[in-house]
């Protein structure tokens, strides 16, 4: 099992969303970041514009078994892609277990509904 | 905005010969006009709205989440404070008279605690509605205590509008101390000038209907002020310091423009057609500043911001408040466009320019808007609407000098004044926020609250 962390643009968002649906993805979790560092992005605050180094991403966070690791990175890698700097990061990290509260079921069994 | 007090003395001569001819019986006496006062109380409630929660969220909004209660506060402490200020002393320096060589520049101490004033007393201001009391001078009809009130408004949001230049970087106690000084020593002299039958502004012939000057000037002068003195916030330029919630900056705008029917249509102490000229300029030049402002942006930036929109609305009401008694629609309507355009290089190009921080620019839009809003006061002034008043369109340059003085005038007292009180907060009490409590945030540091908890 592979947990998939992915800083994506915002504008990207319903792009990568729509791909990985189409690729059986059935639940992610996703939240808003600010990401602070040396590069910059302009901002326009009432007319004055700003290069502004606090940058707006969103996160995408999925827990997949390791067959469809593959098919879940290529989603997310074409539909967030635009060429422009900026267009984000993925991170893979291995999962040790899963485990369903309801049934207590563990492993790559508890990832996805067998129904 | 007193304007017409001017005519007593004629009114007088009118009366008198018509009193006489009433001598056989008895005189009557003067009454409160019930429309009138209904009115007055509305609009008086019409102005607190601009002050809480209107400027509030206004200004709450632009800060960042870290200072947002700090805004709030101030503007809350103000109310309170400068209302206590104005039963005090402060109408009586405003509004009241004294003698000798100061007359025309500060009242005296006659209605200090309000004293000598009784419920049942007639206003001694009026604009449009007076009546004969019974000693044979011309008296409002409303009652005198509502327009003390209303008038403590308009003392309330003045110093309300200097935060938008020291926000953020403020320490509480010193914001504390130059306020209560800035509204006794500063606010009270020139509404003394322009709106006292005494003044010297007033009796110079100066148009300033609902306090472009007095407030908008006034205001904005001294955030200049401040704001150089002070210094920049230590982010400035280092990153974009955006607005935190956009929605309350709407809100803000929103409940300024309605309580600005108050502020505006109010000043003419009287429900009546002037009242109506006033609310529709002041509702026509804030729709054409918007709109000016929308389109600046637009074209420039690419796209029309809500910031952007909310900002040209303020900027336009600002500028038609010393004109609303005055002008009619073609007037508003020049106002509202020229403001914004003003406006909109002053906050997008000049300041970044000059490199001073004026927050919120409170100097920006008030400052230069009421600047804008007086002098074309004295070009667009239509006798049309007050026969008694023409501008420089229907020939009258005579008008716009006047209106140059007036405002050249309220610079100067203003901007020293500001100065030297600053220097006295400064010697005081101290009055910027140390480094580490501007980085952490006036809400947490000043006041040991946060504005947005996450837990229960």
């Amino acid at each position: 099992m592979k947990k998939i962390e992915a800083v994506i643009r915002k504008s990207k968002f319903e792009d990568v969303k729509q791909a990985l649906y189409d690729a059986g993805i059935e639940w992610f979790s996703y939240w808003d970041i600010t990401g602070l560092g040396k590069s910059t992005e302009e901002q326009i605050v009432r007319g004055q514009s700003f290069q502004s180094s606090f940058i707006h991403r969103r996160m995408i966070s999925i827990v997949v078994r390791d067959i469809n690791l593959d098919k879940t990175l290529d989603a997310i890698l074409n539909s967030a892609w635009t060429g422009e700097t900026g267009d984000g990061k993925i991170f893979i990290y291995d999962i040790q277990d899963t485990i369903r509260i309801r049934t207590r079921e563990s492993g790559p069994e508890a990832l996805f509904n067998k129904e | 905005m007193k304007k017409n007090i001017i005519f007593i003395i004629s009114f007088l001569a009118l009366f008198s010969s018509v009193l006489s001819a009433q001598n056989a019986t008895t005189a009557v006496a003067p009454t409160v006009n019930a429309g009138d006062t209904a009115w007055m109380i509305v609009a008086t409630a019409f102005v607190l709205l601009m002050s809480i929660p209107g400027l509030a969220l206004f200004y709450g909004g632009l800060v960042r989440r870290k200072n947002v209660l700090n805004v709030f506060m101030q503007v809350f402490i103000i109310v309170a404070i400068v209302s206590i200020e104005w039963v005090i002393c402060g109408y009586s320096l405003s509004f009241g008279s004294s003698k000798g060589f100061l007359a025309p520049f500060i009242g005296g101490f006659d209605w200090a605690f309000l004293n000598n004033i009784s419920i049942n007393d007639l206003s001694p201001y009026f604009i449009s509605h007076s009546q004969i009391g019974l000693d044979g001078k011309a008296i409002g009809t409303i009652p005198h205590i509502i327009f003390i009130m209303y008038q403590c408004m308009f003392a309330v949001i003045t110093p309300a509008l200097i935060i938008g230049a020291f926000a953020e970087r403020i320490s509480f106690k010193g914001f504390f101390v130059f306020t209560i000084l800035w509204s006794v020593l500063i606010y009270n002299p020139v509404a003394h000038w322009v709106w006292s039958a005494d003044g010297w502004l007033f009796k110079l012939g100066a148009l300033d209907f609902a306090g472009g000057t007095v407030v908008h000037v006034n205001a904005g002068i001294a955030a200049i002020v401040t704001a150089v003195m002070l210094g920049k916030r230590r982010d400035y330029k280092r990153h974009a310091i955006p607005p935190h919630n956009i929605t309350y900056v709407v809100m803000g705008a929103g409940l300024l423009w309605v309580g600005w029917f108050g502020f505006n249509a109010g000043s003419g102490l009287a429900a009546d057609g002037l009242a109506g000229n006033a609310l529709m300029v002041t509702h026509i030049a804030a729709a054409a500043a918007a709109l000016t402002w929308f389109i600046m942006d637009w074209i420039i930036d690419k796209r029309p911001t809500v910031v952007g929109v909310s900002t040209g609305a303020v900027a336009g009401l600002v500028a038609i408040t010393p004109a609303a008694g005055f002008v009619g629609i073609p007037g508003a309507l020049v106002i509202g466009m020229v403001v914004s355009i003003v406006c909109f290089c002053m906050v997008a190009y000049v300041k970044p320019k000059l490199g001073y921080d004026d927050s919120l620019d409170a100097f920006g839009v008030h400052g230069i808007g009421g600047i804008i809003g007086a002098i074309l006061t004295g070009v667009f002034a239509s006798p049309f609407i007050q026969s008694a008043y023409s501008g420089a369109i229907y020939g009258n340059f005579h008008q716009v000098l006047v209106q140059l003085i007036a405002v050249l005038a309220t610079i100067i007292y203003s901007g020293i004044g500001t100065f030297i009180l600053f220097k006295i907060t400064e010697k005081l009490v101290g009055i910027r926020a140390s480094d580490k409590h501007e980085a952490i945030g006036l809400d947490e540091t000043q006041h040991g609250e946060t504005a947005y908890n996450n837990f229960d």
